[in-house]
C-alpha cells in the first residue's frame, strides 16, 4: 500500500521566511548540516593548533616556557578528545549525515526536523562548555583523552578539579545531542525512503552512516554512564572507579571502586567509536571511487554485509585496548581472535575499492585523489592494526609511539582524507559552485605526502620503545640522538601540513563567490542528491514531486547506454539494464 | 598518473625507511624472544600485503586512467573472486593469529618456581619489595601507609616482618631466574616497563597485577612508566640491574627488612642540638638563614628532606661541582657529622625548630606574579598549592623559605650543577622541572609568586602529619 508521509505532501512545506528561521534556528537538514560542519571544522582547527604546540615541545624540548608539563598534557588531552568526538564524529554524522541522508534517499527532510535543530544546538553548547574549560581555574583536564581514573580526578593531573568536570559535562551534553540526531538519522533512513529506494539500493554512504549511527546509539550510553559515575566520584565522593588509595601521600576517603571498570566502559564505547568514524568514511569513499572511476562499486552486497559485520563485531573487540591494563590475561585470547576476525570484512572493503578502480575509467579529480590517498593510508593503518590486535605483539608496543602512529594513520589521517574528498565532491551541490581545482590538487598533494611523513616514522620510534604521552624523553640508555632528529623532522612536517590547510580554507571561501557555476550534476553521478531540481537544493529538496527510484546507485557505464551514468531515478528500459534485480530484492 | 607514481614511490620509500631505519626493537634482555619472532612474522606478512595491494592499486590507476573515449567495464559482482579473496585473507589472518596465541599461552602460563618480587608505583617513583626468608609477602593496605611505613605493610602480620624493602628507584634482579613480577600502585595507574624485557602490565590501585619474565642478559636497564599518571609521568624513571645470582643475593641481603625499618633509631633532638652549634654559625641560631653568608633558612624544613640533603652532601651527590662554591663548603661542613645517627639527630633538631621568617636578601625581585602563578601550577603538584611542601612526594617546603636561595637552586638545577648525580632521583626530576623555566624571567616570576605564599602553610594537613617521625 502506498503511504505518503506528511513531509512528502508538497503543499505543506513550511518554508522559513526570515533570516533567523532560515539560517539560525533552522530546521532544514541542509542548513543544520552546514552548521554542524562549520562548528566541527572551527573546533577542529583549535585541536590542530594544539597538536602543533605538542610537536614544538617534542622537537625542541625546554624551549618554550608556555609549553610546560601541565600545558602539554592539556594540549594532548584536548587535541585527542576534540579530534575524535567534536570534529570527526560531529562532522561525519552531524555534517554529512544530515546533508546526505534525506537527499540520497529521496526525502524532503529528516523525519523530526525540530529535534534535528535541537541536536545541533546541544552540540554547540557541548563545544562551548568544552572550550570554556580553557578559561576555568586550573585549565582544561590533562588526563589524556581516555580520562582514566583515578588520576583524572586527583591532584597531580592538570585540571583535576574544574577541567575534568567541564569535560564530563560537555561529553554528556554531546551525547544528548548525538542521540537526538542519531534517532533522527536511523528513523529517516528506515521510514522516509522514497518509492523504489529499497535498502539494498541505497548508496554505501547511507549504509555507512546508518550503521555508524546505530553503533553510536548503542555505544555512547556506555560513555554517558561512565561520565556520570566519574562525576559522582569527583563531586559527591562516591567510589565507582576509586579504590582505597593515596593522593599526594594522603589516604583518601575512597574505597572499593575499580579503575578497570571505567576502562571497560570507556572502550565499550571507544572501540565502536572508531567505527562510528570509519564506517561513514568507508561509505563515502566507496561512492567517491565509484563516481570518479565511472564504474559500479565492486561487490555492493559484500560491501553492505561487510559494513554490518564490522558494526556487530566492533562491540566485542573493545578490550584489545586493554591487553596490558591488568585485566585477566585470559581475556587476551578472546579479544585477539575477535579483533583479527574483524580484519576480514575490513580487508574485503579494501579489495573492493581497488577492484572498483580495476577496468574503470578513472578521472583523477580532486575527490578521487583524496579517495586514493585514503586507500593508501588506510591499508597502512589497517595492517598495523593487525600488529596491535594480536595480543603478544601489542604488549611491547602498547603505550608507545607505535600506537600513536597507528591510530593517527587509521582513524586520524584516513577519515580526514575522506572528509576532504567528500567536501570537494559535494561542494558543488552545497554551494552551487565549483571549487578551484588547482588549489584543491595542491592541497591534496601537500596534505597527503606531508601527513604520511608525520605518522610513518612514529611507528619506528615506538618500536624502539619511546613511550607516548611523554612531555620530554630526557636521557635514557636506549633512545639514540637520532630519535630526536626524527622528532624535529616530524614536527617540521606536522607544522607544514597544518599550515597547508589554509589553502583549503581559502579555496572554500574564495570559490563561494568566484567558483564556476557547477550545474546540477557536475560529476555525472547517479545518486539522487545530484538529481534535485535546484542546486543548491531548495527547501523540501524535490519541488512538487518526490523522485522515484528504479535502480541501484551504481549504474555507471552500463553497456548499451549513451551516457556513462544512469541516475537512480531513470526508469528501466527493457533489455538495457544489466542490473541483477533478483539479487537485490 | 602522478598519483600512481606517487604511490609507487611511497611504497618504495616506506620499504627503504623500514630497511634503513636506525630505530627498531632494542636488543632483547629477557626470555620473550618469541614475541620478537611473532613481530618478525607480522612484518613479513603485513609488509607483503602493503606492497602488493598498493602496487596493484598503482597499476590499476595507470592502466585504467581516463582516456578519450574509454568506457568502464560493467561488472557488479564476481562471486568467485570475492570468495577467493575472503579465503586467502582468512588464511593470512590465521597465520598471524595462531603463533600469536601460542606465545600468549606461554605468557599466561606462570612457571611454578618463579621467584616473586613486587614493584610498587606511586607518583612519581618506584620502589620494590621481596618476600624475605619465608617466601611470603606480608599483607598491605592503604590505611597503613605513613612516613615510617611507606610500603603500607600491616605491622601485625608476621609474614611481613622479613620482607626486604627497596626504597629506591633502582632494583637488582638475578639473571636467568624466572621472575613473577607483582605490580602494585599506591595512587593512580602506572606501568613498569623495561623496553628490553618486552613485556609489561599496568599497576592498578586496589589490586595486584602480574606477569613473568626471565632476564637473560646482565646489565643496567632503564625503567619507564608507560601509563599516563599525571604531570610527572615522564619523570617516573628507574633502573633495573640484572646481575649474576650470587651478586643479586648479596645485594638483597643488604636491603633492610620491614622489621629493621621499624626499629627505633637512637637519633634524638637533644643530641642534634649539640651538633647544631656548628651549623648555627652560618644558618643562625634559629635556623633563620643569613644571606650575607649565603646560608639559606632551614627552620621549617621537614626532617626527611634535611636528612637526605645531608647524606647527599656527605657522599658527594650534592656540592661536588666546582661551580657550586657554597655547596662545596656545605659538603665540607657535613663531614663534621660523624655518622648516620648524627645526621638523623641534627635533622630531627632542625625540624623541631619553630618557624621564623627568613632573612630577606637586599635584592628586589621584580618578577611577574601572575605569570609565576601559572608556572607554579607545575610545581604545586609536588610542593603543594601553598608551597607547604609534601613530604610523601619528597618535595620540600618553599613558602616562607629564603627566596634568594630558591632562585640560586633553580639556576643550579638548570645548569647541571645540582641534581644530575645518578642516585639523586628527586634531583633529576627537579632538573627536568627547572628546565621548563627557560627564559631569563621565568625563574624570577615563579619566585615572585612563591613569595606571596608566605602564609597558610600551617593550615595544611600535609605538613602536620608524618613530619619529623
Amino acid at each position: 500500500m502506498e503511504q505518503v508521509a506528511i513531509a512528502d505532501q508538497h503543499d505543506e512545506h513550511h518554508e522559513p521566511t526570515s533570516f533567523i528561521t532560515r539560517y539560525i534556528w533552522s530546521q532544514d537538514h541542509k542548513v543544520i548540516a552546514v552548521q554542524y560542519g562549520l562548528t566541527a571544522i572551527a573546533v577542529g582547527l583549535i585541536a590542530l593548533v594544539l597538536s602543533g604546540m605538542m610537536r614544538l615541545q617534542l622537537a625542541y624540548p625546554e624551549s618554550f616556557t608556555f609549553i610546560n608539563p601541565i600545558a602539554y598534557y592539556q594540549f594532548v588531552t584536548m587535541h585527542g578528545m576534540i579530534m575524535v568526538i567534536y570534529l570527526l564524529t560531529a562532522l561525519l554524522l552531524g555534517g554529512f549525515g544530515n546533508y546526505l541522508i534525506p537527499l540520497m534517499i529521496g526525502a524532503r527532510d529528516m523525519v523530526f526536523p525540530y529535534l534535528n535543530m535541537l541536536s545541533y544546538w546541544f552540540y554547540l553548547v557541548s563545544v562551548l562548555v568544552l572550550v570554556s574549560s580553557f578559561f576555568a581555574p586550573g585549565g582544561p583536564t590533562g588526563a589524556g583523552w581516555t580520562l582514566y581514573p583515578p588520576q583524572a580526578i586527583l591532584p597531580g593531573t592538570a585540571g583535576f578539579d574544574w577541567g575534568i568536570l567541564l569535560m564530563l559535562i560537555s561529553l554528556a551534553i554531546f551525547i544528548v545531542a548525538f542521540t537526538m540526531g542519531g534517532l533522527n538519522y536511523v528513523t529517516t533512513i528506515l521510514q522516509a525512503r522514497t518509492q523504489g529506494m529499497t535498502l539494498m539500493r541505497m548508496p554505501l554512504t547511507v549504509w555507512g552512516i546508518f550503521v555508524a549511527t546505530i553503533l553510536g546509539l548503542l555505544a555512547f550510553p556506555a560513555l554517558f554512564v561512565s561520565a556520570l559515575m566519574m562525576l559522582l566520584d569527583h563531586v559527591v565522593g562516591t567510589s565507582f572507579f576509586m579504590p582505597a588509595l593515596l593522593s599526594q601521600g594522603q589516604l583518601t576517603d575512597h574505597e572499593g571502586g575499580s579503575p578497570i571498570l571505567f576502562q571497560h566502559l570507556f572502550w565499550f564505547f571507544g572501540h565502536p567509536e572508531v567505527y562510528i568514524v570509519a564506517l561513514p568514511a568507508f561509505g563515502i569513499v566507496s561512492d567517491l571511487i565509484s563516481t570518479h572511476a565511472r564504474k559500479n562499486i565492486f561487490g555492493y552486497r559484500m560491501m553492505v554485509w561487510a559494513i554490518l559485520a564490522i558494526g556487530v563485531l566492533s562491540f566485542i573487540v573493545w578490550a584489545h585496548h586493554m591487553y596490558v591494563s591488568g585485566m585477566h590475561p585470559w581475556f587476551g585470547f578472546f579479544f585477539a581472535v575477535t579483533t583479527l576476525i574483524i580484519a576480514v570484512p575490513t580487508a574485503i572493503k579494501v579489495y573492493n575499492w581497488v577492484l572498483t578502480l580495476w577496468r574503470g575509467n578513472i578521472h583523477l579529480t580532486v575527490p578521487m585523489l583524496f579517495a586514493i590517498g585514503f586507500i593508501f593510508t588506510f591499508i597502512n593503518g589497517g595492517l598495523t592494526g593487525l600488529w596491535l590486535g594480536n595480543v603478544v605483539v601489542d604488549v611491547p608496543l602498547s603505550d608507545t609511539y607505535f600506537v600513536v602512529g597507528h591510530f593517527h594513520m587509521v582513524m586520524g589521517l584516513s577519515p580526514v582524507l575522506v572528509i576532504f574528498g567528500a567536501i570537494y565532491h559535494w561542494y558543488p551541490k552545497i554551494t552551487g559552485r565549483m571549487f578551484n581545482d588547482t588549489l584543491g590538487k595542491l592541497h591534496f598533494w601537500l596534505t597527503f605526502v606531508g601527513a604520511y611523513s608525520i605518522f610513518l616514522p612514529m611507528h619506528y620510534l615506538g618500536m624502539l620503545g619511546i613511550p607516548r604521552r611523554y612531555f620530554a624523553n630526557l636521557t635514557t640508555d636506549f633512545i639514540p640522538e637520532s630519535a630526536q632528529d626524527m622528532n624535529i623532522g616530524i614536527t617540521a612536517a606536522a607544522i607544514f601540513v597544518g599550515l597547508v590547510q589554509i589553502l583549503f580554507l581559502i579555496n572554500m571561501v574564495w570559490s563561494l563567490r568566484h567558483g564556476k557555476p557547477a550545474g546540477g550534476n557536475p560529476w555525472g553521478a547517479t545518486t539522487l542528491e545530484w538529481q534535485t531540481p535546484q542546486t543548491p537544493p531548495a527547501h523540501g529538496n524535490w519541488g512538487p514531486t518526490l523522485p522515484v527510484v528504479h535502480r541501484w546507485a551504481y549504474d555507471y557505464s552500463v553497456p548499451g547506454t549513451a551516457e556513462d551514468f544512469t541516475p537512480q531515478n531513470v526508469p528501466v528500459s527493457p533489455g538495457h539494464d544489466t542490473e541483477d534485480e533478483e539479487a537485490r530484492t | 598518473m602522478a598519483i600512481a607514481i606517487a604511490l609507487i614511490v611511497l611504497v618504495l620509500v616506506t620499504v627503504l625507511f623500514h630497511i634503513f631505519s636506525p630505530w627498531w626493537l632494542t636488543p632483547i634482555a629477557s626470555n620473550w624472544g618469541m614475541i620478537d619472532g611473532t613481530i618478525d612474522l607480522t612484518v613479513w606478512v603485513t609488509g607483503f600485503v602493503f606492497v602488493a595491494v598498493n602496487l596493484f592499486l598503482a597499476y590499476a590507476i595507470i592502466r585504467y586512467r581516463h582516456k578519450q573515449g574509454a568506457k568502464a567495464h560493467y561488472e557488479p559482482e564476481n562471486k568467485k573472486l570475492e570468495i577467493w579473496l575472503t579465503a586467502i585473507t582468512t588464511i593470512g589472518i590465521m597465520a598471524l593469529l595462531a603463533p600469536g596465541l601460542f606465545v600468549w599461552a606461554k605468557f599466561v602460563a606462570m612457571p611454578e618456581d618463579a621467584m616473586e618480587f613486587e614493584v610498587v608505583g606511586q607518583q612519581w617513583e618506584w620502589s620494590y619489595r621481596f618476600p624475605g626468608e619465608d617466601g611470603v609477602f606480608g599483607a598491605v593496605a592503604a590505611r597503613f601507609y605513613s612516613g615510617a611505613n611507606p610500603f603500607g605493610l600491616d605491622p601485625d602480620d608476621p609474614a611481613g616482618q622479613d620482607d626486604r624493602l627497596v626504597a629506591s628507584n633502582e632494583v637488582t634482579l638475578p639473571v636467568n631466574v624466572p621472575l613473577k613480577v607483582l605490580n602494585r600502585s599506591k595512587d593512580v595507574l602506572h606501568n613498569f616497563a623495561v623496553p628490553q624485557f618486552r613485556v609489561k602490565m599496568d599497576m592498578v590501585p586496589g589490586m595486584v597485577t602480574s606477569y613473568w619474565i626471565t632476564p637473560t642478559r646482565t646489565g643496567t636497564f632503564d625503567v619507564l612508566c608507560m601509563e599516563l599518571c599525571g604531570i610527572g609521568h615522564y619523570l617516573m624513571r628507574g633502573r633495573v640491574v640484572v646481575a649474576p645470582e650470587a651478586d643479586f643475593n648479596q645485594w638483597l641481603g643488604e636491603q633492610p627488612t620491614f622489621a629493621q625499618t621499624q626499629e627505633q633509631t637512637t637519633a634524638s633532638a637533644a643530641a642534634g642540638e649539640q651538633h647544631y652549634v656548628t651549623c648555627a654559625a652560618c644558618h643562625g641560631a634559629q635556623g633563620e638563614g643569613n644571606p650575607q653568608m649565603n646560608s639559606p633558612k632551614i627552620a621549617g624544613l621537614d626532617q626527611s628532606y634535611i636528612e637526605r640533603q645531608l647524606h647527599h652532601f656527605r657522599s658527594g651527590v650534592r656540592g661536588a661541582s666546582p661551580e657550586d662554591t657554597f655547596g662545596q663548603q656545605m659538603a665540607g661542613m657535613s663531614n663534621v657529622l660523624p655518622d648516620d645517627d648524627a645526621i638523623a639527630s641534627v635533622a630531627t633538631y632542625i625540624a623541631s625548630l619553630p618557624d621564623v621568617p627568613a632573612i630577606a636578601a637586599d635584592t628586589e625581585n621584580e618578577g611577574n606574579i601572575s605569570r609565576g602563578k601559572k608556572l607554579y601550577q607545575n610545581c604545586a603538584v609536588c610542593h603543594g598549592d601553598n608551597g607547604q611542601g609534601i613530604w610523601t612526594m619528597h618535595a620540600p617546603r618553599l613558602a616562607g623559605m629564603s627566596s634568594w636561595y630558591l632562585s640560586t637552586q633553580l639556576e643550579h638545577f638548570r645548569s647541571g650543577i645540582r641534581g644530575t648525580h645518578k642516585t639523586d632521583q628527586y634531583g633529576q626530576q627537579m632538573v627536568a622541572m627547572a628546565n621548563i623555566l627557560n627564559d631569563s624571567k621565568a625563574i624570577g616570576d615563579v619566585i615572585a609568586y612563591i613569595d606571596t605564599l608566605d602564609q597558610g602553610q600551617e593550615d595544611s594537613s600535609d605538613t602536620a602529619t608524618g613530619r619529623g617521625n
